[in-house]
């Protein structure tokens, strides 16, 4: 893959081919045609380019943009920054399961909104939202509709066609691809400005010499996922009911956050009354499992998760929440072992807090 | 489990001394875990920030980046732990309620008080250590004889933190380790050398933390701004000690007592100020000798190296960080919480909401705060 993929001569072409064989397979898990696949850099890319350029492809002087309030930051700081640049947002409030009400999105249309960005599935709670209802309410109104679909792709079955949406993100590295490679799905035919300028690759959508080894990898992992994703998401989803169930099972006063919810099979936030999950975040790094609490801020310190205050969680509570996500690597052996260690990490750290003992009364 | 006991959380801050204290602890072969504590978000109050930036705060990505690399250097375990809300409620807004009070707060004694030897031991006991050990320059040993843990002067005398601990209580103490009390700052920089740390070149810290080129009058006035407070404190009056007005000034939280410079009045011979009236609004103003104090009432008061006093004992007293500790009685008062002290020499400029620290030659007694 020496060759650069836009080049006339032999080794160029041979990057070409493992570029393109990299899309079709990409395609195939999102069940599209090769020529909606847009690689780039990441997630992140892939929502800043459907939602600011689908915003600058509008010539109209007043716009209006819906999302929702539980979004990865990067649709909602996007978002943020178009706001300042006098652009419209309705952030539409999820309800206490973690899911948003189609009708709400309905009831936040106006007559100049040109775009409703939705996650497909949350990436702290795993909950998945009625991307099916959304599209339709989307293209009644005559209005683009992008799903960012990082946490759901290869988890759950995409479908962009029967699911009905306009533009769809995925990341590389939530695929086992190496991080630094992602994809938008830009349906035929979709009006979308370029947001940042170069060369003619890409179609047109996404200048810069392409990550030939990056799209290739995402192509494979994308065909390995298509190829186990019924299989590995029974196998991951017992193993997460096993750990919620031996959890809830062996620690007093937690419980599982957007538990009733239709949820992706990896992910499950529990949270754990009178605790900082800070510290047991910390607690079991040092006994060797990796759990995350809240979203890191730019020093690495962990700030409460703004996806578990947008659907009513107390600070305290949002603090006290853990996110455990699992894979392919993980084994039953290991789940149980994750229990043990989380009982054992709460038992002592709640034997220091000084409000687990009111909590505990409280929940009497 | 068993070796909660032998490990030991280090709080770093990216700088030399608490670099060093993590290198000397795991090159002795304790078990060691890194702990940053995220204290207050430097995205705030940006008006702040000089054109590009401030150097010397605390909670900068550069000290994070610094104290990880240390950290990765040496092989242990590392985390930054967010504690701006505790040090927010417990720390800053204190500190402006003092200023705005018309008093002089330390900020480093109260976030020593309830954060680092407080929430900090909390979440250390909680990672599973049971002791931690900061880069303060002071001395801890336990003394058999009167049972309690008791604080020293630091070698380096030009160093000594012993005047912002005077808050911690034995139980605090049981858990803490000063590993650099026995050092002098060029034996740590020689200690960073050799442990081959990243940061054995980098300058100290400065004072408040939080508060850029130490403009607390401008941080107040920006905090407010940034909650949508209005602040209370309106254009005040600056008056002599007979209380002859002399002119007006823009807030009692701008001064602070034996301040000379910024009263903006023109005299003949050079103007103190005496104290602040936060009720009135006034400034008081006079000579350098109107600020001569010979005794003081001090509260909240902490005994650390012996137990609570019932009689009069003889100490040095320390009012201030810089001040060079007086001779004085300290008598206890009718109130167990409170000392009256009394000085063989009046002292220039008392100031309340500073720490009045009791000395025996190195031994730190206790402390509390001037009134």
């Amino acid at each position: 893959m020496y060759g650069n993929a836009s080049s006339i001569h032999y080794y160029g072409q041979l990057a070409k081919q493992r570029l393109e064989m990299g899309r079709r397979e990409t395609a195939s898990l999102l069940h599209c045609d090769p020529r909606e696949v847009v690689f780039l850099s990441g997630g992140t890319e892939a929502d800043n380019l459907a939602i600011l350029g689908t915003v600058r492809s509008r010539t109209a002087s007043k716009k209006h943009l819906i999302t929702t309030t539980i979004e990865h930051p990067a649709v909602l700081n996007t978002c943020r920054e178009l706001e300042r640049e006098g652009v419209d947002v309705t952030y539409v409030q999820a309800g206490p399961n973690g899911v948003v009400y189609p009708a709400d999105i309905r009831n936040a249309l106006r007559p100049e909104t040109v775009l409703i960005s939705a996650m497909h599935a949350n990436n702290e709670l795993g909950t998945i939202q009625p991307i099916e209802e959304i599209a339709s309410i989307a293209r009644e109104a005559g209005v683009l509709f992008h799903v960012d679909g990082v946490q759901a792709a290869g988890k759950i079955p995409v479908d962009v066609r029967s699911l009905g949406v306009d533009l769809y993100s995925i990341s590389g590295h939530k695929l086992h691809a190496p991080k630094g490679i992602g994809a938008l799905y830009v349906k035929n035919g979709t009006r979308l400005n370029a947001i940042q300028f170069g060369g003619r690759h890409e179609r047109e959508r996404r200048p810069g010499t392409e990550n030939v080894p990056g799209a290739a990898a995402l192509g494979r992992a994308a065909a390995v996922a298509v190829e186990n994703l019924e299989a590995e998401s029974a196998r991951i989803a017992s193993l997460r009911d096993r750990l919620e169930q031996g959890i809830l099972a062996r620690v007093p006063d937690c419980g599982v956050n957007g538990r009733r919810s239709p949820r992706t099979p990896n992910t499950t936030n529990i949270f754990f009354d009178g605790l900082e999950g800070e510290a047991m975040v910390i607690s079991l790094d040092l006994k060797g499992f990796a759990v995350s609490s809240g979203s890191a801020c730019s020093s690495g310190a962990v700030e409460p998760s703004h996806v578990l205050l947008a659907i009513g969680l107390s600070r305290e509570r949002a603090r006290a929440s853990l996110r455990f996500s699992l894979g392919h690597s993980n084994t039953e052996e290991q789940v149980d072992a994750l229990i043990g260690a989380v009982a054992e990490s709460a038992a002592q750290l709640r034997k220091l807090s000084p409000t687990y003992t009111a909590v505990a009364v409280a929940n009497e | 489990m068993n070796n909660e006991l032998e490990t030991t959380a280090v709080a770093m801050s990216g700088g030399v001394d608490s670099s060093v204290v993590a290198g000397l602890l795991h090159r002795r072969g304790l078990r060691v875990v890194g702990l940053t504590m995220q204290l207050w978000n430097q995205r705030r109050l940006p008006e702040l920030t000089p054109e590009g930036g401030a150097t010397g705060r605390c909670c900068s990505l550069d000290d994070v980046y610094d104290a990880r690399y240390v950290a990765q250097q040496l092989g242990i375990p590392y985390y930054v732990v967010n504690f701006e809300d505790r040090f927010e409620e417990q720390v800053v807004k204190p500190f402006i309620d003092e200023y705005l009070a018309g008093r002089t707060p330390i900020p480093c004694t109260l976030c020593n008080n309830f954060v680092k030897f407080d929430q900090f031991l909390d979440m250390a006991a909680g990672v599973g250590a049971a002791h931690i050990a900061t880069g303060h320059y002071a001395r801890l040993a336990y003394d058999e004889a009167g049972g309690r843990y008791q604080m020293r002067r630091s070698v380096d005398a030009g160093k000594d933190q012993t005047y912002f601990l005077f808050g911690l209580k034995q139980e605090q103490l049981a858990r803490t380790q000063f590993p650099l009390g026995e050092f002098t700052k060029p034996q740590v920089r020689d200690l960073a050398r050799d442990l081959g740390l990243p940061v054995a070149g980098k300058p100290d810290s400065q004072e408040i933390c939080f508060v850029p080129n130490g403009d607390y009058a401008g941080f107040i006035d920006a905090y407010f701004r940034e909650q949508g407070i209005a602040p209370d404190q309106k254009r005040g009056e600056v008056v002599d000690t007979q209380g002859r007005v002399l002119g007006e000034h823009a807030g009692v939280h701008r001064f602070t007592v034996g301040q000379r410079r910024g009263l903006g009045i023109a005299a003949r011979e050079p103007l103190y100020v005496i104290a602040t009236e936060p009720l009135s609004q006034r400034v008081v103003v006079g000579r350098n000798e109107d600020l001569l104090r010979a005794r003081m009432t001090a509260k909240d008061v902490n005994w650390i190296s012996i137990p609570p006093i019932a009689g009069p004992v003889r100490a040095h007293v320390r009012i201030r960080n810089k001040h060079i500790p007086a001779a004085a009685t300290i008598y206890p008062a009718a109130d167990s919480t409170r000392v009256d002290v009394r000085f063989d020499e009046p002292q220039r400029a008392v100031t309340p909401g500073q720490g009045a620290v009791f000395y025996d030659g190195d031994l730190v007694l206790g402390g509390g705060w001037i009134e």
